[in-house]
């Protein structure tokens, strides 16, 4: 079996880097324009690219290249061809995967995107792409105290990465403030407001790389959820019980020394201007039973609005956090049942919910989703848009004998843009849901019927 | 419920028996359920969470339970406190409580009913306190029938005074500790009535388990001995009672030294004394008595004179040792608790610690009022109920009673201990009371009742307890009584009662509309207790102290500035750090921010609290040295100021006073005090606005409004603008009712001062004396 594995991981390789080597010879990127938005903490960058087929053979697809840091902390890339004229511009998804080259130079790493019909010779195409960072701002200083703002690092490159020529491109990069304190000037460069533009260059080669850093003030909350656990419960009965676990941190820079609550409540403006104490929290409409608490108590500062469309749980942690500061919260809420759990056509059951994080602008490292089917559910499968780790455990609940299935769904680095629908398949018989209440009936009256034996028989062996 | 069940005519008939069991049982499940739900406003008002300072502790064992298990548990040397001297948790806790909840947290999950182990031990308390008023119903039928059992059983279920310690999250010993306090007696009477060794068997696993809950088993260890000896005095010895008693001493001495933190105390401290000694007594006259059956009158006489000259020798002798060995041990073998117990005055003069605890202040006249309510009045007619006649069991109540007044009066947390004693009491009293009035009722309406209660009264002679069920008039116990008696000798004494009391039912006949009138004046008594119970339960004992709220004009405003200092300590220290603060909130931080603690709620080392005191009471300096040296990093301290909360470490602040100077004499409590009056205004001595304790919770505090103004105190505070040298603000919460500062790190030494600095330091400051530190 693994020498099995093994032929074919040789084979797909040859192959890959056939096709690598030979697009790479046939593309080039006629125009090209990006614009990264740096004004939270999750860096967003559009690309524009107009992609012209210089080869012979018909290229069924391109390559992105990416810095090994980069690579490290992508969360998603996405990309569109666009086609028609301006009016009636259609966008069309493509497909976009990971991959490997075996000629990359220093460890750049790849996606591929497939194009919906292969390039002919000559022909061009132009793509919008869309791929997120996170991590990306590294702090500088460090550490701040309260009353400093907080000042981060970007690393780039002035022209884009790419493993095929570049005939013209321009960079813009928005700062989320007027101030920055540098950037590395890359003729021609210049800032203007929020505002600083790299380019245009022109006939870029291939792999070309010009280190760009940019230093600016960033005080958006840099909320990052290190780890949360999101357990979704089926009930037959009609429900559907979410629990998230958080653990939540401040990712910007360090906290240092004093924290003076008279400063942070007197001059809010000026101090802890990086630090946040409310987060919103989007949940599904129709929610109820909603609670917020932690491992010690409920936490009562919390507002929950619920709407026709979504619902919004505005809630603050037990103390405002600042650069460093952690702190760990569940909430949990109730659904209706048929809101999210439908019959496929042939009959098996799905459930349709919401992946990701439902608070708006995080950075979730690690996010476990855990659907918990109802006992004596079977045949398990897990459909999502992109690649997960799954695995399947048993959970035991509330009178359980066999325990219940539980579909476990794990990913790093969740961006909000990984909040797609996603399904889980599964069959089940409804009789099982009688048998707990029947369980609990025939106990009462095995007790019933004891207690009256019990009072019925003498058990004395002296006869009085 | 006494309303509805005395009026059940009792006549002999299986069927009427029958029904009125099952309609005795179907009260004790609603009185069951009464007390489980009325300790529910907490969580209704509140939330499912763990109240105050000592559940926390309790709480945080019964995890530490759960998680490894029973061996682990006795074995668990908690270093999260007392740094750095640290505690052994299975020998210095009663671990009754907390292996409760660990088994049913063990049998629920075993079910697969993933209950956690917060929710099982918010709900023990309530579960209990059903146990507990079902265990009151049983005692209270032992000793006047089951319609005063019924009575004391509703009584117990919502008397205020075990509210306040067994609302849904007070997770604390007293919660299960009551009820075994009550069973146990229940069992002992049982046993008295019975003579059955089963049940005194029983007795000792009750008395055993109540040595598990609570250090208020020696309550019940010198109780019994003293009705023992009441009976004895009284004549009243009967193998009965030496079946009841003498397993009890036995094997409930060798019980309660199976537990760990009672050991070898169970001989040694002279708390045990008295039921040794009652033990020897009781083996003296039951060979007395044996003797007396055996040998004639006169041979009797002979034997007496020289059993009483040897014994006198031997008594002698016996009493002798004791004095020696009570002599032997400083404080007469008495711990200090109880010997402010029998001394009220003795805490207050050589002990702080005790006498700064609030609930160990003797009550006030309304606390009475408020803990007891309407049984404090028919307690009275209780005691008077229980002389007519008096027997064994009601002897014991009445023992029982006068105990626990004494104490109550002592010690406001023994109001606890009085209460099952107040209800049982006004349970017979109520009943018996009822029993009057529709007894005189039936008969003024019609003559046929008055056939039908004599009909009762030959039938009750032959039934045993079981089958007498609810039918019992108050006679019945004493029937039965004398009747076992008689089996023994002669039958005369059966008739004898039994006549007094048709006289006595003759002459008790009432007109009715007094009856009428009495009966409605009764129900209003009922309607009042049980609407001041509910209030009380509502109201005054329902509030976890972890969380406070105020009703204000824009509605509720919610104070959660515990949990969140607590929270962030935990979730922004490091694990290993240490967190200073007054005792009080030591067990809260263990077991909320999960932090090492210098000294908790367990107090037993009075020279670490003490020196926590100093360091309150100090100079910043100094205290920064004296918390370095225990490797301190973070001090927390509780301030009411700015939104008033009274209870804070300002006011808190002479008793660490106190306690400091009576360890290290160089802290007078004079120095803080202006003519004697304690004050932190501009008029506050030197001494008091330069201690550490002033500094912490007034740094800053004069930005908040411009004045400095101190709501708790309700004055402007003394000096107003400093600075911090040693300390810094690291935290304090959204009502600044939580300061949290750290240590500075120690300054570099310029070279040639290192010398004189360090022997500055290692001079310490312990021998430093009273005068002012002269680096400050």
């Amino acid at each position: 079996m693994a020498a099995h594995i093994g032929i074919f991981a040789v084979v797909v390789a040859v192959f890959l880097s056939i096709c690598a080597v030979s697009s790479a010879q046939d593309l080039q990127i006629v125009n090209a324009e990006r614009r990264i938005d740096l004004s939270s903490h999750i860096v967003k960058a559009f690309l524009t690219l107009k992609v012209e087929n210089i080869g012979k053979n018909p290229a069924p697809e391109m390559l992105l290249a990416f810095s090994p840091t980069q690579i490290k902390n992508l969360a998603m890339v996405q990309a569109l061809a666009i086609t028609g004229k301006k009016k009636k511009k259609t966008y069309l998804p493509l497909d976009v995967k990971p991959t490997e080259q075996p000629d990359a130079p220093n460890d750049t790493g790849y996606y591929r995107v497939s194009f919906a019909s292969p390039l002919g010779p000559g022909e061009t195409v132009s793509l919008e792409v869309l791929y997120i960072l996170t991590h990306s701002l590294e702090p500088f200083p460090v550490e701040i105290t309260q009353s400093e703002s907080q000042l981060v690092y970007y690393h780039d490159s002035a022209v884009i990465l790419s493993p095929y020529l570049v005939k013209q491109q321009t960079t813009f990069v928005k700062t989320p403030s007027t101030r920055v304190e540098s950037f590395t000037s890359i003729e021609p460069a210049n800032r203007a407001g929020k505002e600083i533009k790299y380019g245009p260059y022109e006939n870029r080669a291939s792999y070309s790389y010009t280190p760009v850093i940019i230093h600016f003030e960033n005080n958006s909350p840099f909320a990052v959820v290190e780890e949360l656990v999101r357990e979704i419960e089926i009930s037959h009965w009609g429900s559907l019980q979410i629990t998230e676990n958080y653990r939540l941190t401040h990712g910007g820079a360090r906290h240092k020394g004093v924290f003076s609550r008279v400063d942070y409540q007197s001059k809010r403006s000026v101090s802890g201007a990086s630090s946040f104490n409310a987060l919103l929290a989007v949940l599904p409409p129709r929610v109820n039973s909603v609670y917020y608490r932690d491992d010690i108590g409920n936490i009562s500062t919390s507002h929950l609005r619920t709407g026709f469309r979504k619902s919004e749980l505005e809630f603050e942690p037990r103390y405002p956090l600042f650069g460093g500061w952690r702190a760990t919260f569940i909430i949990g809420y109730r659904v209706p049942l048929e809101d999210y759990l439908f019959e496929a056509s042939d009959g098996r059951r799905y459930l349709n919910f919401t992946f990701g994080c439902p608070l708006v602008e995080t950075i979730v490292n690690k996010l476990t989703i855990k659907v918990v089917l109802p006992e004596g559910s079977k045949d398990p499968s897990a459909v999502l848009p992109f690649t997960v780790n799954q695995d399947l455990q048993v959970k035991y609940s509330y009178l359980d004998i066999v325990g219940r299935t539980v579909v476990v769904l794990q990913k790093d680095n969740v961006v909000p843009t990984h909040n797609v629908p996603f399904q889980v398949y599964y069959t089940f018989k409804p009789i099982y849901m009688l048998a707990e209440p029947f369980m609990l009936v025939s106990a009462f009256f095995f007790v019933f019927v004891a207690s009256l034996a019990y009072v019925h028989i003498d058990l004395n062996i002296a006869r009085k | 419920m006494a309303a509805l069940e005395s009026p059940q005519p009792a006549t002999a008939t299986a069927m009427r028996h029958a029904f009125g069991n099952v309609l005795s049982v179907l009260i004790l499940v609603l009185i069951g359920v009464l007390a489980f739900s009325i300790r529910l406003f907490s969580v209704i008002k509140y939330e499912s969470v763990i109240h105050e300072f000592d559940p926390y502790f309790n709480y945080r064992v019964t995890q530490f339970l759960s998680k490894n298990g029973i061996y682990e548990f006795w074995n668990w040397f908690d270093d999260r406190t007392w740094y750095p001297l640290g505690r052994v948790i299975g020998g210095t806790v009663y671990p009754g409580l907390t292996l409760t909840a660990g088994t049913i947290w063990w049998v629920l999950n075993s079910l697969n009913i993933p209950l956690s182990v917060e929710t099982v031990c918010v709900f023990t308390a309530p579960v209990f306190s059903a146990f507990a008023s079902w265990a009151t119903y049983l005692l209270t039928k032992e000793v006047k029938g089951s319609g005063a059992g019924l009575a004391a059983a509703a009584l117990l279920a919502m008397v205020p005074s075990y509210i306040s310690r067994s609302v849904a999250g007070s997770y604390d010993n007293e919660a299960v500790a009551i009820f075994a306090l009550i069973f146990t007696f229940y069992l002992y009477i049982k046993t008295l009535n019975t003579g059955s060794l089963f049940y005194a068997t029983l007795n000792a696993l009750a008395y055993f388990y109540m040595v598990c809950s609570w250090g208020g088993y020696t309550f019940i260890i010198n109780l019994i001995p003293m009705h023992v000896l009441l009976c004895i005095v009284t004549g009243r010895y009967s193998p009965r009672l030496y079946i009841a008693y003498a397993p009890l001493v036995v094997l409930g001495t060798l019980l309660a030294a199976l537990v760990p933190v009672v050991g070898f105390n169970a001989v040694l401290t002279s708390e045990h004394f008295a039921s040794f000694l009652v033990f020897i007594i009781i083996h003296v006259v039951a060979l007395v008595y044996y003797i007396k059956g055996i040998l004639t009158p006169k041979m009797f006489k002979v034997a007496v004179t020289l059993v009483v000259s040897i014994g006198m020798v031997v008594c002698l002798i016996v009493v002798a040792i004791l004095v020696a060995l009570v002599a032997s041990s400083p404080t007469g073998g008495w711990s200090g608790r109880s010997l402010s117990l029998l001394d009220p005055t003795y805490a207050s003069k050589y002990i702080p610690i005790i006498a700064s605890v609030s609930e160990h202040q003797p009550p006030t006249w309304p606390s009475y009022f408020m803990d007891i309510n309407v049984l404090a009045f028919l307690v009275p007619a209780g005691i008077i109920a229980c002389f007519s006649p008096l027997s064994d069991s009601s002897s014991f109540v009445v023992l029982y009673i006068v105990m626990s007044v004494y104490f109550s009066g002592v010690m406001v947390r023994l109001m606890l201990v009085l209460a099952p004693a107040a209800c049982i009491m006004s349970g017979i009293a109520l009943s018996q009371a009822f029993d009057v009035f529709t007894g005189s009722i039936k008969y003024q309406l019609g003559g046929s009742s008055n056939s039908a209660d004599d009909a009762e009264d030959t039938n009750n002679a032959p039934k045993d307890d079981a089958a007498a069920g609810k039918t019992d008039k108050g006679e019945e116990t004493v029937k039965e009584r004398s009747s076992k008696k008689g089996k023994k000798k002669e039958r005369e004494p059966v008739e004898k009662p039994s006549i007094k009391s048709k006289i006595k039912k003759k002459a008790l006949v009432l007109p009715l509309e007094a009856s009428i009138v009495a009966l409605l004046l009764l129900i209003m008594l009922g309607a009042f207790y049980v609407i001041h119970c509910v209030w009380a339960a509502a109201e005054a004992y329902s509030a976890p102290s972890i969380v406070l709220t105020s009703q204000s004009r824009d509605g509720l405003h919610v104070f959660d500035d515990f949990r969140e200092s607590y929270a962030w300590l935990s979730h922004n220290t490091d694990v290993d750090d240490k967190v200073a603060s007054w005792w009080d909130y030591g067990y809260q931080t263990t077991a909320m921010a999960n932090r090492t603690v210098i000294v908790d709620n367990n107090t037993w080392n009075n020279t670490h609290i003490a020196t926590v005191g100093t360091a309150m009471s100090s100079p910043e300096k100094a205290a920064w040295e004296i918390f370095n040296s225990l490797d301190v990093k973070y001090v927390l301290v509780v301030f009411g100021g700015l939104i008033g909360y009274p209870s804070d470490d300002i006011n808190k602040f002479l008793w660490m006073v106190r306690i400091g100077g009576g360890v290290f004499p160089h802290i007078k409590e004079a120095d803080y005090l202006r003519d004697g009056q304690y004050r932190i205004d501009s008029e506050a001595t030197p001494t008091m606005l330069n201690c550490l304790m002033y500094k912490l919770s007034y740094y800053r505090f004069v930005e908040t409004d411009g004045k400095g103004y101190d709501r708790v105190r309700r004055t402007e505070i003394g000096k107003k603008n400093f600075k911090l040298t040693h300390f810094e603000e690291v935290f304090t919460s959204h009502h600044w009712m939580v300061r949290i500062y750290k240590l500075k790190p120690a300054r570099n030494r310029i070279r040639g001062k290192a010398k004189k600095l360090k022997s500055k330091t290692s001079s310490g400051w312990s021998s430093k004396s009273a005068k002012k530190n002269p680096w400050i």
